[in-house]
């Protein structure tokens, strides 16, 4: 009787994850009013994400949800399919949603004419909405549509930076990203011709008895370039490092979280679920794409990251080469491997959304985002660059960190397979990043900040407590592992059909 | 009824390669923009090739009628169509802003004003 009621009660909540955003963005053009416009935006991600942590907590006591959309049963219909991995992925996107959300009205103000606010987070929601969207659908077309919805808010949102170069910015993404999301499209299409299904459960049924034609490996090739543009997989991430520099900081706290992530859950979803490990290793040969571009993106994100005098632009190049290491995870095909990737999924988004906080935080004090701008901050702004300390520690991957502990899974993934070098690799593109950070550790703490500067002083508390959630957490899930590790490696069992 | 064969596939490719080419080689944003909406208009054709049988009618329940084409590729690109009509308007919209900012839409002359900018 109650487990009857409770699959209700998570059957339930699940389309909320989606309805809720969508339905709240369009009242949000009707609010007009910046305050009230961001406090709806703000009790609804918060009620996004506490749903999302109920129905984790769900999923991992009862097993996998699934909500046939207007009644229709799946295969037939549109299903929303909640199970362990994108249970976890939705947990982080939205919580950062709800985090970024917090901090945002005085970043906002400083960027963004008050006038235009309820339409930020009209746009704000309806990328929320896409994002969820893409996560919990279980059918394969309406990954495409969710996919589009997300991209183009964020265009827009990105073109509300302050300088003229967002604009530039914001269409070279919007041509890439187009060009990404058709040949995602292109790529469904093909499967199916061959399954004649688009639900993803049923596709991975049909297509296991198809087997490898010439037909499944090009839509593999094609859903892989069009989600790889969408990750930023190292030669597909030319539109990135402008994005993220030239948005207003706070859409880029945002963006560099989620995005990414939810691109590469579908990745990982395609390629485990839909065509499963047999097809896209033994087959496909995906690994001998991924592996060498996952390696270059490692250390050519960090090397040009060391070069950058804006630090917008080097966290945005550290982000290639974060994604670098997710790639790594998943195309080792192996249980602590692609529980790495899943696990640093996680963990790079708290990192990253933080360490892109402390920027708000700086750029709102300082009025910029520039190295020579952070001269003497150690000693003005205590707390936000502490935070930036931790955070850059665990981009590194310092023991007692969320980097140390993704690391530690990717390390022993390549060390099973026999790869030590590439364990090696890892280990050495690593201390690359330490090289980036202190970089500015240096500037901030060991120089004298400019004589005839302008007062500054430590950021305010409305944006502190956000960064200082996101950086707090980064601590708490380095030492107290059971959750975020638990969850990816049961996600990664299930991916790779290990019974536990 | 004539057999259409793979007729429509070559299409598909070659518009799906003029797409893609217009938006590599042209420095002009808004032809940027129509080579994407050509691409996007090849994988439109492509689904709707794909649902079509030859002989096949539309899928009404009638006296007569007994093979009728799959209408799902079909009814899956009205949506995809929406999605490309947004898409070009975010674009040009995007577009109409630089041309307002830099005074130009050519992609050239907008990174020589980037990089003037840069050094100044």
């Amino acid at each position: 009787m109650i487990t009857i009621l409770l699959d209700r009660i998570g059957r339930s909540l699940l389309p909320l994850l989606v309805a809720a955003p969508l339905l709240s963005a369009t009242v949000c053009i009707l609010l007009r009013r910046a305050r009230w416009a961001w406090s709806l935006a703000l009790v609804v991600s918060w009620g996004v994400f506490a749903d999302a942590a109920y129905l984790l907590y769900h999923v991992v006591h009862f097993g996998p949800i699934s909500y046939a959309q207007g009644g229709w049963r799946a295969p037939w219909g549109i299903e929303l399919r909640l199970d362990l991995l994108n249970a976890l992925v939705l947990v982080i996107v939205t919580g950062i949603c709800a985090v970024v959300a917090l901090a945002a009205p005085r970043s906002l103000a400083q960027e963004v004419p008050e006038r235009k606010h309820y339409r930020i987070w009209a746009l704000y929601l309806l990328c929320m909405t896409g994002l969820a969207g893409m996560t919990i659908t279980g059918d394969a077309f309406n990954i495409f549509v969710f996919l589009e919805i997300s991209s183009l808010s964020s265009y827009v949102l990105i073109s509300q930076g302050t300088t003229r170069r967002a604009l530039t910015s914001s269409v070279q993404y919007l041509v890439m990203g187009t060009i990404g999301g058709t040949f995602f499209l292109l790529g469904v299409g093909m499967i199916y011709m061959v399954t004649g299904t688009l639900n993803i459960h049923d596709m991975a049924v049909q297509l296991s008895t198809v087997g490898p034609n010439r037909t499944v490996l090009v839509a593999l090739a094609c859903i892989g370039v069009g989600v790889g543009i969408k990750l930023a997989v190292f030669p597909l991430h030319i539109w990135l490092p402008n994005a993220y520099t030239f948005a207003p900081a706070i859409v880029t706290a945002f963006l560099a979280a989620t995005a990414t992530k939810v691109a590469y859950y579908v990745l990982v979803r395609f390629v485990f679920s839909v065509f499963g490990v047999h097809l896209a290793f033994n087959e496909l040969h995906l690994h001998v794409v991924l592996l060498p571009l996952a390696i270059l993106a490692m250390f050519m994100g960090s090397i040009v990251a060391i070069f950058q005098s804006d630090i917008k632009r080097m966290l945005a190049y550290s982000s290639v080469a974060q994604i670098g290491y997710m790639v790594f995870g998943l195309s080792l095909a192996s249980l602590p491997g692609l529980t790495g990737g899943i696990v640093h999924l996680f963990n790079h988004a708290l990192m990253k959304s933080g360490l892109f906080l402390v920027m708000a935080c700086v750029l709102l004090r300082t009025g910029s985002t520039k190295l020579e701008a952070m001269h003497g901050l150690g000693r003005k702004m205590p707390l936000t660059m502490a935070a930036f300390v931790l955070g850059g520690l665990s981009l590194a991957g310092v023991p007692a960190t969320v980097g140390f502990v993704s690391k530690w899974f990717l390390v022993k993934g390549a060390l099973e397979a026999g790869y030590w070098y590439l364990a090696v690799l890892v280990l050495l593109s690593s201390l690359l990043a330490l090289v980036y950070i202190w970089r500015v550790v240096e500037v901030a703490y060991f120089r004298p900040p400019h004589p005839d500067g302008p007062e500054i002083r430590e950021a305010p508390l409305s944006m502190l407590v956000p960064t200082w959630m996101l950086i707090g957490a980064t601590l708490v899930f380095g030492l107290y592992t059971p959750f975020s590790v638990g969850v990816a490696q049961a996600a990664a069992k299930m991916l790779l059909g290990i019974s536990s | 009824m004539i057999s259409t064969g793979l007729y429509n596939y070559w299409v598909v490719i070659v518009l799906m390669m003029t797409g893609l080419y217009v938006v590599i080689a042209r420095g002009n944003l808004l032809k940027k923009i129509i080579g994407l909406n050509i691409f996007q208009v090849s994988v439109i054709m492509f689904y709707v090739s794909m649902g079509k049988i030859n002989g096949g009618t539309a899928p009404i329940v009638a006296k007569g009628f007994e093979v009728y084409s799959n209408p799902i590729p079909s009814v899956l690109m009205l949506t995809a169509i929406v999605v490309g009509v947004a898409t070009s308007a975010v674009g040009l919209s995007l577009l109409v802003r630089i041309q307002e900012a830099y005074g130009t839409i050519e992609e050239d002359d907008i990174r020589t004003e980037e990089r003037q900018e840069e050094i100044s």
